[in-house]
């Protein structure tokens, strides 16, 4: 391949990126209403699955903590949303999970496996009742509401969050702190041997991806408007990030973002009036995806790609 | 005092025996087939509904049901090894990547085992009397179901252990848990013992669904919570060790009973503390190695 093609490729791909980006920074000019508010909670998941995979993919840790980031942020937007302005607020939400994800990491991150699955699974659950008796029997308060935002200010808070993701993301993967995050994963003591200082790789990764996570719970709580304890640290916001990641495939950076975006559509089309049934539909797709398609949807087109290539060569 | 005493610890004691048999099914299932099954707690609702079924259409008397919803729950956890699980440990590259990916796909199967029980059942809250005359203890008073409960886990329980101990299948079983490859070389169909342990969880958790339908009220969401204290109670117990699983049933149950009569709002979150702390400081727990 030669140096040309490559560059027209690249400026190729580059083009449509901008123009993508573009579509979706004019959107609620020409598609108002309910498009800006579906495509909010698209971002909020493509996010959460994103930051999931950015630590999980690569290490091979498999965290159940998203719920526990998404809900402190969510609570940041609680407590702070009637005192200060949008961006301080989700960026406090950012903060205040690393901040938590930073000394979760530091005590934690020497268990490995399903230790670690279960820990961080534990850990949402104990924050989430001890927030529900906070509440109950020293605030004496149920919930809380939050301050109510125009959904296309949350919409251009979610889609830069998102850019901000990606380019972070983007960025790791290219560097050498990236390389250090992949090395753990492949194997941890050759890496600490080669010099990766594995437990501050770890951790950090850790933080930043619960950065993220914390600020899609600050923005979307303002569309939720009221919340308590067991919406905010709904443990279903630990397992959908990870069969998002995994029904897209984590091999690819854009696989997660593919899972997350179709698993998001079905939901905010299917939820409301099919609950149990797309909960049950929800089950199986789970299954499915794991028994058959361990490469994720991204991983599925090359193998169909070349089965097709094997095919055609069969033929001459 | 000495009254409320024995009200507390003989209340948590006849709690842990239900956590028990939940914690030694997860255990079996975890210790050797190493799935930690997050639909554990699913297998406890369908054999609450059985029973409540059976009861309520049929006038089967649910001790009755024991034998009827034990070899049902038996079969499906049996066949779900078979199909789901022995596919998936055949594509895993490692023993890591195995639990990682059963442990997700019990997480579908907790969703497809529960919405399908909302469906049939619906989701609201059922209930039968059975034995429900009160029972006098020193002074404690208990009502008689609960007590049949605690003798009917511990019998259970007790029998398992010995059937673990002085058969030769219970043999091939603790010979597949220390170390699954050997054990094939030895002779022993690793598979099918496999599943078997599958299914005896499974059925375990069945045992301990038709029995805790008999004192309480049933919910087709129920499972995950039990399913929790089932993992915390293992981890208490020390991860994959069932003499330790039955022990620390009975302790997390009397803890939870103290904790409930201090301040019963805090029970759940204790739990958690509990497991939190001891995953921290020793997570072999207390039997463990």
């Amino acid at each position: 391949m030669d140096i040309a093609r490559v560059t027209s490729k690249r400026s190729f791909l580059l083009g449509l990126l901008g123009l993508i980006l573009v579509l979706l920074a004019t959107l609620p000019l020409y598609a108002a209403g309910y498009t800006p508010i579906l495509m909010t909670s698209i971002f909020m998941y493509i996010i959460l699955t994103v930051s999931w995979t950015l630590f999980s993919g690569p290490t091979g840790y498999m965290s159940l903590a998203p719920a526990a980031f998404f809900g402190v942020g969510i609570y940041a937007a609680a407590i702070l949303g009637k005192y200060v302005p949008l961006p301080v607020f989700i960026v406090a939400g950012g903060l205040a999970s690393f901040i938590v994800a930073l000394l979760v990491g530091a005590l934690t991150l020497r268990l490995r496996g399903i230790y670690f699955a279960i820990f961080t699974f534990g850990l949402v659950m104990l924050i989430m009742q001890l927030l529900v008796f906070w509440e109950l029997h020293v605030m004496g308060i149920r919930g809380r509401f939050v301050v109510v935002i125009h959904y296309n200010t949350i919409y251009y808070a979610m889609l830069i969050i998102f850019v901000v993701l990606m380019l972070t993301v983007y960025f790791i993967k290219r560097s050498k702190f990236g390389l250090a995050l992949q090395s753990i994963g492949e194997n941890e003591e050759a890496a600490a041997h080669a010099g990766v200082n594995v437990t501050m790789v770890k951790v950090i990764t850790f933080a930043v991806s619960a950065f993220f996570m914390g600020a899609a719970g600050a923005t979307i709580a303002t569309r939720w408007t009221y919340i308590d304890p067991y919406i905010a640290f709904n443990v279903l916001f630990s397992f959908l990030p990870v069969l998002m990641a995994i029904f897209g495939g984590m091999g690819q950076l854009y696989g997660p973002v593919i899972g997350a975006a179709i698993f998001a559509y079905l939901q905010e089309k299917l939820v409301t009036t099919f609950s149990e049934l797309y909960m049950l539909i929800f089950g199986i797709v789970l299954v499915v995806a794991i028994l058959y398609m361990p490469d994720g949807l991204v991983g599925l087109i090359p193998r169909l790609w070349r089965r097709r290539a094997g095919g055609q060569r069969a033929n001459t | 005092m000495l009254v409320k005493t024995l009200d507390i610890v003989i209340g948590g004691l006849l709690m842990g025996g239900i956590y028990a048999l939940i914690a030694m099914g997860l255990s079996l299932q975890y210790g050797v087939a190493r799935v930690l099954n997050i639909a554990h707690g699913e297998f406890i609702t369908l054999g609450a509904f059985t029973t409540w079924v059976l009861y309520t259409a049929f006038g089967i008397n649910p001790l009755l049901s024991l034998v009827i919803v034990g070899p049902l729950i038996f079969i499906i956890g049996f066949l779900l090894h078979r199909t789901l699980f022995r596919s998936l440990s055949k594509s895993a590259p490692s023993l890591a990547a195995f639990e990682g990916s059963s442990l997700l796909a019990t997480f579908g199967l907790l969703y497809i085992i529960q919405n399908i029980a909302i469906i049939a059942w619906g989701a609201a809250s059922r209930a039968y009397t059975y034995l429900a005359s009160p029972v006098n203890l020193w002074g404690a008073i208990f009502s008689a179901n609960r007590l049949v409960t605690l003798g009917f886990a511990v019998g259970i329980g007790l029998a398992f252990y010995i059937f673990l101990v002085r058969t030769r299948l219970g043999k091939a079983i603790r010979a597949a848990a220390q170390d699954p490859t050997t054990a094939g070389l030895m002779g022993v169909n690793i598979n099918q013992v496999l599943a078997l342990c599958f299914g005896l969880g499974a059925l375990m958790a069945g045992f301990a669904g038709v029995l805790y339908s008999m004192c309480f009220p049933i919910q087709a969401t129920m499972g995950l919570q039990y399913t929790v204290i089932a993992i915390i109670v293992v981890v208490l117990g020390g991860l994959g060790s069932i003499p330790g699983s039955f022990i620390g049933g009975f302790i997390l149950g009397i803890i939870g009973n103290v904790v409930t009569y201090k301040e019963p709002s805090l029970t759940v979150a204790a739990f958690y503390f509990i497991f939190i702390l001891l995953l921290l400081v020793r997570p072999t727990g207390i039997m463990g190695k």
